[in-house]
């Protein structure tokens, strides 16, 4: 009984309890129950099936609004997030400031699977730089492990999940070994364009990563490598592996994928899980405290049966948080007790420090050499064939600002939407009629856009806490959110606006609107690019971490986190594919101490 | 690109800097009180919304427009999207009611719209009626009279000052019109769109195209 209601847990003893059903709670339980350990799953959404409910092929005219982004649905009618987002109703947050650079926007998806449903699917492994940043340059945190630890958890996260992408062997740049990424897609011409004019500028253009299958899985070979000597799990992976299609190369990832050609936790980590027998999945369950026994470790956790308004307690012998950063950093603050005062595994006052996100900014142009081009599908993977990774490590010293930025661009003849044929007076010259459908015609697929997304370092400023008065209605005090970016930061946005400019300008484009020289102006708001990671980092001393090198909490040894949240920097690379190799490293350290009986 | 279309992070983002204007995020929904004077519908499709079924203007909040005002904004549309060789006018594929859709709806964009585009409609009349004849309507204008007035507000820029709220209505309306024809079959037959199809494999730009840019 996989999916279980909340009366069932009561009297259950599991080996572990994993606290959210993403990327870090997904991989946690398909590490662990492959392993043969039992777990519950608490999910604090609904039950979510990509199969029935993915809308793919639909098109604008058959949603309100055109498919528009509105307050209900923030990434479209069609986006995959059917729960939670900006804003969850009876479920505030609070910000100390409402100014754009002192604003930290929470993106909180709930439902099985978080925010992996929705997400872009960009897996980007850290290079050996990223894992010791302090000792190059003296700004904030090394990691405690280095690339060599987790270069095997990247590996086998990529045969799992399917990655594609290639080996360009650029500086800080990993490729991986043979066997673990899958063909990258054919670039577009808007690629192909920016990559000859970027290459002219001494700007690097190499093929995208991201977790879509642009061919089968190798079932008969992969499984083998994810878990060798266990024929079990092998078997289980190999059928999972085999209900995934190949990339049907249309629709965009972002509703999800009902044959299941991208990864979701719900489509790839849970089946698996799910199918070893081994896993309990119980949906529309808030955790908000982890319980003690009295020797000190933890012994479960209390959740709210959102269904029914209860609470409830579940227990098992280790605790995994995946919670998403800032809402694992809620539980330990809320898991007050005599022995805690000010929170679980809080006795360094580091639980929800060193909140960061990613540097974003973006700037579009419009390109003459790509209007009125032949008629053909552009649909592709719907993001990232090709990319830019950060390019300038030699030249440090002078930018101004310590740590890169890759590159995510696109253009092309896309689904026309809402913003087809809009804003092209300073093109047209303010047309109607029809000449304004020529001009249409004209300008449509000759748009390229340039999305920065950089580095940004950890800052004592940046950080969430509990608000002393504010409780979502369930009676559970609330996190206040504290933001400052440093001028690492904005000024890495600035110097993005500047390059794109330069690249536009390259390709013979005009910018589209400012090029914002203020890059206080032209960073995006925290939270708003959606890779929140820190809020209870891992390091090598308990006085200043959450954590140890396993994300194991220095204060109680049974508490694990295998979600951003133990990450002590953010890479300029998308954090998720980092996520999940951590939790299956993670995860096999667990499974490895409670085989010797440790915890 | 990541998870959004450039479209979609855009609007993301800018939906993100309007956000409420309170401190505390989450206690209710969006768009509560800023519109307290309209009557229109508060409600709009939730967050967990069925994404299968087709919705239709009008199916999920009140429509707005009068008669009077379908025909303006009907001569309108039409205006800025006549048919031509290649595809019919905007109303012929529903724009109007889509448009009526868009200014009905309970969320704070548009709201906004509404007041821009029900203040625009009402102007074009009074506009008419100073220019041509005290009792004529912007509909009633033959088509070269609509066009002298479409031609002194469709680019703000050159508007004469007094007509620029008029120019920014006629730039609300182009958009809205277009986003409204391009999102449908018609419209991305007009454009040349050739996606959204099934397909077994990717051959990426055909050598025409690569000629053309110089990149064959």
């Amino acid at each position: 009984m996989p999916f279980i209601e909340s009366t069932a847990v009561h009297g259950k003893a599991y080996d572990v309890i994993v606290v959210g059903s993403g990327a870090g709670g997904g991989q946690s339980a398909y590490t662990l129950t492959l392993e043969g350990a039992s777990v519950l799953m608490l999910e604090a959404g609904r039950n979510y099936e990509p199969a029935r409910e993915t809308a793919m092929f639909q098109t604008p005219e058959l949603a309100p609004l055109r498919e528009v982004i509105t307050p209900d649905k923030p990434f479209g009618f069609y986006d995959a997030t059917v729960g939670g987002g900006w804003q969850v109703p009876g479920e505030p947050y609070v910000q100390t400031s409402n100014d754009d650079p002192g604003r930290f926007d929470w993106w909180r998806p709930r439902m099985l699977g978080g925010r992996t449903n929705h997400w872009g699917r960009i897996s980007l492994r850290n290079g050996s730089y990223d894992f010791k940043p302090h000792s190059r340059d003296g700004l904030g945190f090394d990691w405690p492990i280095s690339y060599e630890d987790m270069a095997p958890y990247y590996d086998k996260v990529e045969m799992l999940i399917g990655v594609y992408g290639a080996n360009d062997g650029l500086e800080n740049t990993p490729g991986s070994p043979p066997g673990c990424l899958l063909t990258p897609p054919k670039p577009l011409v808007s690629d192909l364009l920016i990559a000859d004019r970027s290459g002219k500028l001494g700007i690097p253009v190499i093929a995208g990563h991201r977790a879509v299958l642009t061919q089968a899985l190798d079932w008969k070979s992969l499984p083998a490598k994810l878990h060798p000597g266990n024929a079990t799990a092998q078997q289980l992976v190999a059928r999972s592996m085999q209900q995934r299609a190949p990339c049907l190369w249309a629709t965009p990832c972002g509703r999800g994928c009902s044959v299941s050609a991208n990864y979701q936790s719900v489509t790839v980590h849970i089946p698996p899980a799910l199918a070893s027998g081994k896993l309990d999945i119980l949906t529309d369950a808030m955790v908000y405290e982890i319980t003690l026994d009295k020797m000190g470790k933890a012994n479960g956790v209390s959740f709210v049966d959102k269904k029914t308004g209860r609470h409830r307690h579940a227990t098992a012998r280790v605790v995994v948080l995946a919670a998403s950063p800032c809402e694992s950093a809620r539980i330990l603050l809320n898991s007050k007790s005599a022995s805690f005062p000010n929170g679980l595994a809080n006795s360094s006052g580091k639980v929800g420090r060193y909140l960061m996100d990613t540097v974003g900014a973006d700037l579009q142009g419009q390109v003459p050499l790509l209007e009125n081009l032949p008629p053909h599908n552009e649909d592709g993977v719907s993001g990232l064939h090709m990319y830019t990774p950060w390019w300038l490590y030699k030249d440090a010293a002078k930018l101004g600002f310590a740590r890169g930025y890759h590159i995510e661009f696109g253009g092309g003849r896309k689904m026309p939407d809402m913003g087809t044929g809009a804003g092209l007076e300073w093109l047209t010259g303010g047309s109607y009629g029809r000449k304004f459908k020529q001009d249409v015609r004209r300008y449509y697929g000759s748009f390229v856009h340039f999305s920065g997304r950089g580095e940004m370092i950890p800052n004592e400023n940046s950080y969430c806490d509990i608000d002393p008065t504010v409780k979502d209605k369930w009676g559970i005090p609330v996190l206040r959110f504290h933001w400052q970016w440093s001028e690492h930061e904005t000024r890495q946005a600035a110097h993005m606006q500047a390059t794109f400019a330069r690249i536009i300008e390259a390709m013979g484009g005009r910018v589209s609107g400012e090029v914002q020289t203020d890059g206080a102006r032209a960073i995006h708001p925290g939270g708003s690019i959606i890779h929140e990671v820190g809020g209870a980092i891992m390091g090598e001393e308990a006085a200043r971490s959450v954590s140890n090198k396993w994300c194991q909490t220095w204060d109680v040894s049974n508490v694990f986190i295998t979600d951003g949240a133990p990450f002590p920097s953010n890479a300029d690379k998308n954090p998720t594919l980092t996520i999940m190799a951590n939790a299956w490293r993670v995860c096999d350290h667990i499974l490895e101490r409670m085989r010797r009986k440790e915890i | 690109m990541d998870r959004r279309t450039t479209l979609k992070w855009v609007l993301a983002a800018a939906g993100a800097m309007a956000g409420p204007q309170r401190l505390v995020y989450g206690l209710e929904r969006a768009d509560s009180g800023a519109h307290a004077h309209d009557t229109s519908a508060t409600k709009g499709y939730g967050i967990d919304p069925d994404l299968s079924r087709v919705y239709k203007p009008g199916e999920l909040w009140p429509l707005t427009l009068t008669g009077p005002q379908r025909d303006t904004a009907r001569v309108l549309c039409d205006l800025i999207i006549p048919a031509d060789s290649s595809s019919p006018s905007a109303s012929e594929v529903g724009v109007v009611d889509f448009i009526d859709e868009w200014i009905s709806a309970p969320y704070s964009q548009q709201r906004q719209d509404r007041g821009t585009i029900l203040k625009g409609l009402a102007w074009l009349d009074t506009e008419a009626a100073l220019r041509y004849a005290p009792s004529t309507s912007f509909a009633a204008l033959t088509h070269e009279q609509q066009t002298a007035v479409c031609d002194d507000i469709c680019l703000l820029e050159k508007a004469k000052p007094p007509l620029a709220e008029a120019a920014n209505f006629f730039a609300r309306y182009r958009d809205l019109t277009a986003g409204g024809f391009y999102t449908t079959p018609q419209g991305r037959q007009d454009v040349r769109y050739v996606g959204n199809v099934p397909m077994t494999h990717f051959d990426g730009p055909p050598p025409e195209v690569l000629k053309k840019v110089g990149l064959a």
